[in-house]
C-alpha cells in the first residue's frame, strides 16, 4: 500500500506540471474538490455506515461563510472559514443528536430534510443573497484575498487539505476509534455491547466529517468567487458525494479517489456530448449508476477488485502452465 | 370564514398526504425499510392520469384506477428486480437503492415531460361547492374525500382480510409466517404493490384538483417521512391522523407565512419530531 500511496502523490503533484493546458487543470480542480468532498463524506457514510443524503449542508454552509463575511464587512474571504466550520458543527449536533439514538434510516431522513430546508431557507434570506446568492471579490485587494488569476495555486492548495484529511483519516483508521466506527458499521447492537460509545462516536465522526466538507465548500467558494443555492445546497452536492464514494468503495481510504478518477472524467465528457442541456442527464446517470451499485455491488469498485483480481491471477498463471511444462 | 375556508383546504390535501404516506408507512412497518422513491411514485401516478385522458380520452374513475394498477405493478417489479436483493444487504446498499431509484424516475421525467408545470385538462370534475360559506372546488372536495375513504380501506385490508393477516404475520416473524404455508416473498411482493399503488392512487387524486412538475417527489416524500414519523412507525390509521395535521399545519402556514415557507414549517416540524417525540403520536415510549 505504501508504494501506491507514493505513486499517487507524486502522479498528484505533477500533474499540473505535466498537463499545463487550463482545461485539465480545471479537470483536476473538480476532480481534488469532488474528492476532498467525498472523502470527507467518507468518514460518516462509509466507515461509521451511516449514510448521509444531505452533506450539501455541510458543503453549502462553508462555501457561503466565506463569501458572507466578505460581503458584510469587507473582510476577506478566508476569514469565513472558521465560521463556516462553526455553523456546521452546530449543524451536525442538531442532526446527528436525536437521530442517532434511532435506527439508521432516521439520520438518512433527517439529513436530506434538513438540506431541503436550509436550501428554501438560504433561497428566501436576503442577507445571504436569496435566489441570486453572493459573490465573492472581483479582484483581489492582496494576498490574502486569494484571488489568485492563474488556477496553479489553487491546485495545491486543493491538494494539500485532501491530503491533510487522507492522513487524518488514515490514523482515524488506525486507531481505537477506527475499530469502533468499524464495529459500529457491522453491527449496532453487538457493538454496544461490547461496550462500544456507539451514540457518541458516531456524533464525532459526523463532526469531523461536516468540518472537511465545510472547508471542502470554502475552498469551492474562495476559488470560484461565487455561489447561489443551488451550487452550494443543491441536491447535485449531496448527491456527488455519495456516489463517489460509493461507486470507488465507502468506508475505505482511496475509494472516493478512484470514484472521482472514474467518475470526473465521465461527466466531463457526457457533459461534451449534451453540451448545456446535459445536468438533467447527469442525474439521469447518477441514478442509474447508483442503483446498479446498490443492487450488484455495494462495496463499490474496491470490493469488485478483490472479487475479480485472484480469479484474473488464476487465469493468467493457468496460461503460463503450458509454457513451463 | 376564511380561516375555516384554509382548514377545510389542508384537510382535505392532507387526506391525499395520508393515503401515500400509508404506503410508505405499510413498507416501513413490515420490513423495516425506507423507501426514498415514494414521491416519485405518487409523481408517476400524477403522469400516468394525464397520459390516460390525453391517450383514451378516460374519465376520473379510469385514470385514477389505470394509475393505480400502473403504479400496483411497478411497486412489485421495483421489489422483486431491486429491492429483495438489498433488503438483507448493508444500510448503504438499502438506502443507496431506492435513493437512486428516486434519482433516475424524477429526472428521466424531467427528460421526458420537460420542467414545465402541468395540470389535467378539464374533466367532468369541475365548480364549486358551497359546505355552509365554506367554498371548495369540486375537484379538491372529491379527491381529498376518495383519499380519506381509500386509506381507511387500506386499513381495513391491513386489519381485517386474510391477505392482510399473512402481510402482517410476514411483518411479526418471517420465519414463523413461511412454516405457516406463507410465501414471504410473494407477501412482500404485495405489499410493495399496495404501497406504489396507494401512492399512484394518491398521485391521480392529486392530479385533478392540483397542478404538478416532475419535482414533486421530493416534496412528497419529505412529507410522507414527516407524516409516517408523527403518525408512528408502521400504523395506518396514525399516518391518516398525521396526514390531516400536516395538512392543517401546511394550510394555516401558507397563509400566514406565505407559500414558499409551507415546507419549511413541516420539515421544522420533522426534525422538533426527531429530537422530542420520535414514537410518533401514537407511539409507546
Amino acid at each position: 500500500m505504501k508504494w501506491a500511496s507514493l505513486v499517487l502523490s507524486a502522479a498528484l503533484l505533477a500533474y499540473p506540471l505535466l498537463l499545463p493546458d487550463p482545461f485539465y487543470l480545471d479537470v483536476g480542480l473538480s476532480f481534488l474538490l469532488v474528492a476532498l468532498s467525498a472523502s470527507a463524506w467518507n468518514i460518516v457514510g462509509g466507515y461509521a455506515g451511516q449514510v448521509s443524503v444531505g452533506h450539501g449542508m455541510f458543503f453549502g454552509v462553508g462555501a457561503y461563510a466565506p463569501l458572507l463575511v466578505f460581503n458584510l464587512w469587507g473582510a476577506p474571504p478566508v476569514a469565513g472559514v472558521p465560521l463556516g466550520i462553526i455553523i456546521s458543527l452546530i449543524l451536525a449536533v442538531g442532526v446527528g443528536t436525536p437521530t442517532f439514538r434511532l435506527q439508521g434510516h432516521y439520520f438518512s431522513m433527517a439529513t436530506i430534510a434538513v438540506a431541503e430546508l436550509i436550501r428554501i431557507l438560504v433561497g428566501t434570506w436576503p442577507l445571504v443573497g436569496a435566489a441570486i446568492g453572493l459573490q465573492g471579490p472581483a479582484v483581489g485587494r492582496a494576498w490574502w484575498d486569494l484571488t489568485f488569476r492563474s488556477e496553479l495555486p489553487y491546485y495545491y492548495l486543493f491538494l494539500a487539505v485532501l491530503a491533510l484529511l487522507l492522513l487524518i483519516t488514515q490514523q482515524v483508521e488506525r486507531s481505537r476509534f477506527g475499530y469502533y466506527l468499524r464495529a459500529i458499521k457491522s453491527g449496532e447492537r453487538a457493538a454496544r455491547s461490547l461496550g462500544v460509545p456507539v451514540q457518541r462516536t458516531k456524533l464525532y465522526a459526523l463532526m469531523l466529517s461536516a468540518v472537511f466538507t465545510s472547508l471542502a465548500g470554502s475552498l469551492y467558494a474562495i476559488k470560484t468567487g461565487f455561489v447561489d443555492p443551488e451550487s452550494g445546497f443543491g441536491l447535485l452536492i449531496s448527491v456527488q458525494m455519495v456516489i463517489i464514494a460509493a461507486l470507488g468503495g465507502a468506508g475505505t481510504l482511496y475509494g472516493p479517489l478512484v470514484g472521482a478518477l472514474v467518475l470526473i472524467p465521465l461527466q466531463t465528457a457526457t457533459n461534451d456530448w449534451l453540451g448545456g442541456g446535459g445536468t438533467g442527464l447527469t442525474y439521469i446517470l447518477y441514478g442509474g449508476i447508483i442503483v446498479l451499485l446498490a443492487r450488484f455491488e455495494p462495496g463499490g469498485l474496491h470490493e469488485l477488485w478483490y472479487a475479480v483480481a485472484p480469479k484474473l491471477k488464476r487465469r493468467l498463471q493457468r496460461k503460463e502452465r503450458p509454457h513451463a511444462a | 370564514m376564511l380561516l375555516a375556508q384554509v382548514i377545510v383546504g389542508g384537510l382535505l390535501l392532507g387526506a391525499i398526504y395520508a393515503l401515500f404516506s400509508a404506503g410508505l408507512t405499510l413498507i416501513w412497518g413490515m420490513m423495516n425499510f425506507i423507501n426514498f422513491a415514494h414521491g416519485e411514485f405518487v409523481m408517476l401516478g400524477m403522469y400516468f392520469a394525464l397520459l390516460t385522458v390525453l391517450w383514451v380520452h378516460g374519465g376520473p374513475a379510469v385514470f385514477t384506477l389505470a394509475a393505480a394498477l400502473l403504479l400496483f405493478l411497478a411497486g412489485v417489479v421495483v421489489y422483486f428486480a431491486l429491492v429483495r436483493h438489498v433488503l438483507r444487504g448493508p444500510m448503504l446498499a438499502q438506502i443507496l437503492s431506492t435513493f437512486g431509484l428516486a434519482l433516475l424516475l424524477r429526472y428521466t421525467a424531467f427528460w421526458i415531460f420537460s420542467a414545465n408545470v402541468v395540470s389535467l385538462p378539464q374533466t367532468s370534475l369541475s365548480g364549486v361547492v358551497n359546505l355552509g360559506g365554506i367554498f371548495m372546488p369540486l375537484p379538491h372536495l372529491v379527491a381529498g374525500l376518495a383519499a380519506a375513504a381509500l386509506t381507511l380501506a387500506l386499513h381495513v385490508l391491513l386489519t381485517r382480510t386474510s391477505i392482510g393477516s399473512r402481510l402482517l404475520a410476514v411483518a411479526e416473524d418471517r420465519r414463523a409466517a413461511m412454516l405457516m404455508g406463507i410465501r414471504p416473498d410473494r407477501m412482500q411482493a404485495i405489499a410493495w404493490g399496495l404501497a406504489a399503488g396507494s401512492a399512484g392512487l394518491a398521485g391521480a387524486l392529486m392530479a385533478t384538483a392540483y397542478p404538478w412538475s416532475p419535482s414533486v417527489g421530493e416534496t412528497f416524500v419529505l412529507t410522507a417521512f414527516v407524516v409516517v414519523t408523527l403518525g408512528g412507525f408502521g400504523s395506518v390509521l396514525g399516518a391518516m391522523l398525521a396526514g390531516l395535521i400536516i395538512g392543517i399545519i401546511q394550510a394555516l402556514s401558507a397563509f400566514y407565512l406565505g407559500a414558499i415557507y409551507k415546507d419549511v414549517v413541516v420539515y421544522a416540524l420533522f426534525v422538533a419530531l426527531l429530537w422530542f417525540r420520535p414514537q410518533g403520536l401514537m407511539g409507546k415510549a
